[in-house]
């Protein structure tokens, strides 16, 4: 079953006084459960199209479904539930609020959704657990290493059980080991709890880990390839 | 948690939320310190008003009030005395008096005065003549031939204590009557203009040197409730025939009083709005500063999927809690100067000519009025969360891509 379907997206940003094309029209499905890569170069168009799936963003032409809904026909107020319910957005920095703990970070999106407040502790402290940050749960984002604030922002993105996962360039701004363990960690949560997981990324030791690889150069898809996991 | 994010996000920076908090604590505390200041003047000039022989109702003569002269006197005082004990709460004080004015003179000058003939024991109950002696004494009950006057008149007149004053004004033949008077007392008042204006004798005197007979020109009545004023009144405007009796509140008598009162409510108003006004724009502007440093979060939240509203919730949140702490903290100010001042008061006696001119007391002790409290935190509260609205909406409106794209 497809959970991301997008169809000629096209989108053109204007830039100053020129206009520029991120996208010249995309055409993709994604599998439910898959662990994909978008690659490519800066300004290929990755952020553009993840912000688009996620309804960040809408297209100038063409039409994106997530889980079965046309994001084309939503207003404002219904991108937001989505988002809300149905994506989990990590992205490469800024990625937690600076004022909240790790736990409570996780709680927030919990919190914004309606969860009462003993279930959403509760859930909030096993998917850290699950993420390799037990005993970890007071610290502000201050206080962890930038490996540690991506895994809250992982599990913030999957502890409400959405039905895709974005993750823009999640380990640009992490050293390599780092990187691994989070892309690691990303994978096991994939495996353990069927989320879809799809990153942009230019990095080869992130595209190695994929299960499906696409490749967008200049706005289109260059490269499609399906991995052996 | 939103109360506990809202707090946090205050003091993510403290120096701005000190500065901040302190723009509404001293708005908060102008508002109610200068507010209980006028409310003391106005309080003042109400009390010197009723002090000054008004009281808090009279009963005139029909005429009197736009004639006040010898005839237009209460020929029948015992009807009002009787309607008086009918009608009066207990702990009420009334008196009668003979008001007409006068030419005092003595070998030096002459002048024209407000003879007031009163009843010594009743009047001490009522006016401000009866604590207001400095030198000499007060009158005596059925004294013919005592007199007290102010120590401006003393001065003007250059007498003294022990010496004679003759008074001389028309009496109910419409003849000239005169009579000479020893000073046995003299008064100090709140004002000048009180000091030079009222001579006293005992009402006895007054009504044999007129020829009154029994005849007084007012009834003065204080009651100990401001709320029974109106209540009294009313009731004796019923009992008493309205063909031959005027009943009159202090508000009636001293319209001036009256005018003044009500322009201090509208100036007290337009004093907050000018604070409030000033400390706006200090607030928007610091929310603001404090919305574009975290335009990325708002961005980070709105991908997260928070609505709008939410992000406005948020801002405000945090514009209540600024809000609630100046409040707080500028109505403890507030109370703390005037509880200080409550003992003492201001002593403004080096402008007393110029505050006399405008009916103000020399000293002016602060009044807390439960309105004005209310009003002052009303306005910072409603109007501070209502200026918070603007960059509340800004931040609410940055779409995410552009809210997190921001450097």
């Amino acid at each position: 079953m497809n959970i991301v379907e997008c169809i000629d997206i096209k989108k053109t940003y204007q830039q100053g006084k020129v206009e520029v094309q991120a996208l010249r029209g995309v055409s993709l499905s994604i599998r439910k459960g898959s662990f994909v890569a978008v690659a490519g170069p800066s300004g290929s168009g990755k952020t553009t199209m993840l912000n688009i799936i996620g309804g960040l963003d809408s297209p100038d032409s063409g039409g994106v479904m997530v889980d079965g809904k046309a994001l084309g026909q939503m207003n404002q107020s219904q991108l937001a539930n989505l988002r809300l319910h149905k994506v989990g957005f990590v992205f490469q920095s800024y990625n937690l609020i600076p004022v909240l703990s790790a736990l409570e970070n996780v709680e927030y999106v919990m919190l914004l959704q309606g969860v009462p407040a003993a279930v959403r502790r509760e859930r909030a402290k096993a998917i850290l657990d699950d993420v390799g940050l037990e005993g970890k749960y007071d610290c502000r984002p201050a206080e962890l290493s930038g490996g540690q604030q991506q895994r809250v922002a992982v599990a913030r993105a999957i502890v409400s059980d959405p039905s895709i996962v974005l993750a823009d360039e999640p380990t640009a701004n992490l050293d390599s080991q780092t990187g691994k363990g989070l892309l690691e960690m990303m994978k096991e949560m994939n495996k353990k709890k069927k989320v879809t997981f799809i990153f942009s990324t230019h990095d080869h030791m992130v595209m190695d880990y994929a299960s499906r690889l696409i490749q967008i150069r200049d706005g289109l898809v260059a490269d499609d390839q399906v991995r052996e996991s | 948690m939103v109360l506990q994010l809202g707090w946090r996000n205050i003091w993510r920076n403290p120096r701005r939320t000190v500065v901040i908090m302190t723009a509404v604590i001293i708005g908060v505390w102008s508002m109610i310190f200068l507010g209980a200041l006028m409310r003391g003047i106005a309080d003042q000039m109400v009390r010197n008003g009723i002090a000054t022989l008004t009281g808090h109702i009279q009963v005139h003569h029909k005429g009197y009030r736009n004639d006040p002269v010898v005839e237009n006197s209460m020929a029948e005082p015992e009807v009002v005395a009787t309607a008086l004990k009918k009608f009066l709460p207990p702990d009420a004080h009334w008196t009668s008096r003979v008001r007409v004015d006068a030419i005092a003179s003595n070998a030096r000058h002459s002048g024209g005065v407000t003879l007031v003939g009163i009843q010594p024991r009743r009047e001490a109950k009522l006016s401000f003549i009866g604590q207001a002696i400095t030198e000499g004494r007060y009158l005596q009950h059925d004294e013919k031939h005592g007199i007290v006057v102010g120590k401006a008149l003393v001065d003007k007149f250059e007498t003294r204590l022990g010496r004679k004053l003759v008074l001389m004004s028309q009496d109910t033949d419409r003849e000239i009557a005169s009579r000479a008077f020893r000073i046995v007392g003299v008064f100090r008042a709140e004002m000048e203009a009180t000091e030079k204006q009222f001579v006293f004798v005992t009402m006895f005197a007054a009504q044999e040197m007129l020829g009154l007979g029994k005849g007084v020109s007012e009834v003065s009545i204080i009651v100990p409730l401001h709320r029974e004023v109106n209540q009294v009144a009313t009731a004796l405007r019923i009992e008493l025939p309205a063909s031959n009796y005027d009943v009159h509140t202090w508000q009636e008598l001293l319209p001036m009083v009256t005018a003044v009162l009500k322009m201090y409510d509208g100036f007290i108003f337009i004093w907050f709005l000018v604070v409030f006004v000033a400390m706006g724009f200090g607030i928007v502007n610091t929310t603001l500063m404090a919305v574009f440093e975290r335009i990325r979060e708002f961005g980070l939240l709105k991908a997260l999927g928070m609505k709008p509203w939410w992000i406005i919730r948020e801002v405000l949140t945090e514009s209540f809690f600024l809000l609630i702490l100046g409040m707080i903290i500028g109505n403890g100010l507030g109370y703390l100067s005037i509880f200080f001042l409550s003992g003492s008061g201001i002593d403004l006696s080096s402008l007393a000519a110029g505050l006399e001119f405008a009916g103000m007391s020399r000293v002016i002790y602060p009044v807390i009025q439960g309105k004005d409290m209310v009003m002052a935190n009303l306005v910072v509260f409603i109007l501070g969360l209502l200026v918070s609205l603007y960059p509340a909406v800004k931040a609410a409106r940055f779409t995410p891509v552009e809210a997190m794209a921001h450097t």
